[in-house]
């Protein structure tokens, strides 16, 4: 049937792969916002920006000093979630209660701060980021050829994703956080720090982003316009799927990415556009979103 | 919750209109005397934007709905009235309305879709469908992508002025700057635009009261639409081109930027917020390259943090005064 429409069953699965490695980079990066969104109520717009944080961080850690791969996938997410504690500590606090849209604006002002502050001193263009030497090279399985590293990508966030999954529905902790998100201060008045859970929240929320960031830089150049690239996609994603429901927004992310690789491989001028276009038609039928659930 | 709404009326009760009009006389005198002090380019180029900042106040200001995506009614206008006067010949009038109401009908579309979610889903909807319009400007053939197009003829209008003269062009784009501001304030100063107060303040109260907020929402939405159209389609004839740079999404950013400076909810915040920003890229540009995109980052935090009434929000708190 393939050869039918002239499409070659190699450049199927190939964009396949590439389907399944973005929507890994959809899906850690809308659980993310879903997380940071129920503890906190506000769309972090600074997201994209903080990614790519995560990749530089990477980077930075092999060139400056020394760190390899295995140590950036561990170092990156602890920076760069710590930098978001502050943030939230010394910013976004000042604005709880009021109307999330300043929440909003003040991460969009940071993203722009952030994002013009790499361009400044590292330029537009895109630095190379080698794949790890464990996860070099690939596998034929006759029907195409798999880079180890972009299984790894795949495998490693969805390991990443269910464990979210399980750290919030299946924990005590993630049983608190559940609670806080209903009635912050019934929580407190159980002698819970619910600000402290906020700030671990939102760096939580950024830590998968800057991770995200990691997973990429091999795959992608790191550059700083990438989180640009990437963050209205991702919005697209939250909105099909809803930010109610972890799972939720980690299938969307997964589906969407596979999805657009097969675009790519059938109509390949709407590949850019076909999120944006599944979007309208969910808002259509479903204004919820596909898991989310009617405020 | 102290603070509900981001735009809350300042003293409504004591609005009379007069200090308004007052402003706008001077505001009208300031315009017209301007090309004889400052660079005619420059003006235009400032006065196009801040009709632009107006319509999306109208949304957001007004309505409450906070918008990413602006840019996508800029840009595609740009593009129409650009391609009417150039390919089509069209008359510049023509063109400009041709601009507006490609604007005005993607508005509808878009706007159909938006109003179903509320708040900062509608600011991500927004943001995601005008990144679609991006990437189908970028494609379609007739806008030449990355080129642009270029070297729009500014023509005569209605057969007889000649748009070419420098100064005729001024005030024919200080006159469409004028029309859509009093637009927009007889808008916000109408029955309908009481209701969409009521929106902005309490929805489901404005439901209970048997409006359908939803085609007030979508009203607004097309009006807001149509005159960034006008904005955008005015643009390309002055400038005599029109490019990415309109519809990208940095642009809806900074019209944001410059409601937020200038101050939400104020009918004159949009028009200083614009020119500041204008004024900005077209003279710091130069020195300070891209830098001035941490400034405009740094101006969201520190507008955010400490003057959410923004500049002319907070004079006419001082003053007790609407503006």
């Amino acid at each position: 049937m393939l050869a039918i429409l002239g499409i070659s069953p190699q450049q199927l699965f190939q964009q396949l792969l590439v389907g399944l490695i973005n929507g890994s980079f959809y899906a850690l990066l809308s659980l993310g916002l879903s997380v940071i969104f129920g503890m906190l109520n506000i769309v972090n717009f600074a997201h994209g920006a903080l990614y790519m944080v995560g990749a530089f961080a990477a980077y930075f850690l092999l060139n400056e000093f020394g760190l390899n791969y295995w140590f950036a996938l561990v170092l990156s997410p602890l920076i760069v979630g710590a930098f978001g504690a502050l943030l939230e500590r010394v910013l976004l606090r000042r604005l709880a209660g009021l109307d999330p849209l300043y929440s909003l604006l003040l991460t969009f002002g940071l993203a722009l701060v952030i994002q013009g502050v790499f361009q400044n001193f590292l330029g537009a263009s895109g630095k190379p980021y080698a794949i790890p030497s464990a996860l070099a090279g690939g596998v034929n399985l006759g029907f195409m050829f798999l880079p180890i590293y972009r299984a790894w990508v795949i495998v490693f966030s969805a390991i990443v994703c269910f464990s979210t999954w399980f750290l919030i529905e299946k924990t005590r902790l993630g049983a608190y956080l559940r609670a806080a998100t209903e009635n912050p201060i019934l929580v407190r008045a159980f002698g819970i720090n619910v600000p402290r859970m906020i700030t671990l929240t939102y760096a939580f929320g950024i830590g998968l982003a800057a991770l995200a960031g990691v997973l990429a830089a091999p795959i992608y150049q790191v550059r700083p316009g990438m989180g640009a690239d990437i963050i209205s996609v991702v919005f697209a994603v939250v909105v099909i799927g809803g930010m109610g429901s972890i799972l939720g927004s980690v299938l969307t992310g997964f589906g969407l990415g596979v999805i657009e690789g097969l675009t790519k491989v059938f109509y390949p001028e709407a590949s850019n556009t076909v999120v944006f276009v599944i979007m309208a038609f969910v808002l259509l039928i479903r204004p919820a979103g596909l898991f989310g659930r009617v405020a | 919750m102290t603070e509900l709404s981001p735009t809350a009326p300042i003293f409504t009760q004591t609005h009379s209109g007069r200090d308004e009009r007052i402003a706008f006389a001077i505001m009208t005198l300031l315009l017209v005397v301007a090309p004889f002090a400052v660079y005619p380019f420059f003006l235009m180029q400032a006065l196009c934007i801040a009709l632009f900042a107006c319509a999306f106040n109208l949304l957001v200001g007004y309505v409450g709905l906070l918008s990413f995506g602006h840019a996508m009614f800029l840009g595609l206008a740009s593009y129409v009235s650009a391609h009417a006067a150039k390919v089509w010949g069209l008359d510049p009038a023509l063109a400009i309305i041709a601009g507006a109401a490609s604007a005005a009908a993607l508005g509808a579309a878009t706007g159909a879709l938006a109003i179903r979610r509320q708040g900062i889903y509608f600011a991500m909807i927004t943001l995601a469908l005008s990144q679609m319009i991006y990437f189908f400007c970028l494609e379609a053939p007739f806008t030449h992508g990355e080129d642009g197009i270029q070297s729009v003829p500014q023509g005569r209008l209605l057969g007889i002025v000649d748009l070419s003269n420098q100064t005729t062009l001024y005030y024919f784009v200080l006159a469409i700057f004028l029309f859509g501001f009093l637009v927009i304030y007889r808008t916000i100063n109408s029955p309908f635009g009481d209701i969409l107060k009521a929106i902005r303040e309490n929805e489901p109260r404005a439901v209970s009261l048997g409006y359908r907020v939803d085609q007030y929402k979508l009203a607004a939405f097309v009006l807001s639409a149509a005159l960034a159209g006008l904005a955008g389609a005015t643009k390309a004839i002055f400038a005599q081109n029109a490019s990415l740079t309109d519809v990208q999404f940095s642009t809806s950013g900074e019209v944001v930027l410059m409601t937020l400076l200038g101050g939400m909810g104020t009918v004159y915040g949009p028009v200083i917020g614009a020119f500041i920003v204008v004024a900005m890229q077209q003279y710091l540009g130069q020195y300070l390259g891209e830098w001035v995109t941490v400034i405009q980052g740094s101006i969201f935090v520190v507008c955010v943090l400490l003057f959410r009434r923004g500049i002319v929000g907070e004079i006419a708190a001082f003053f007790k005064r609407s503006l």
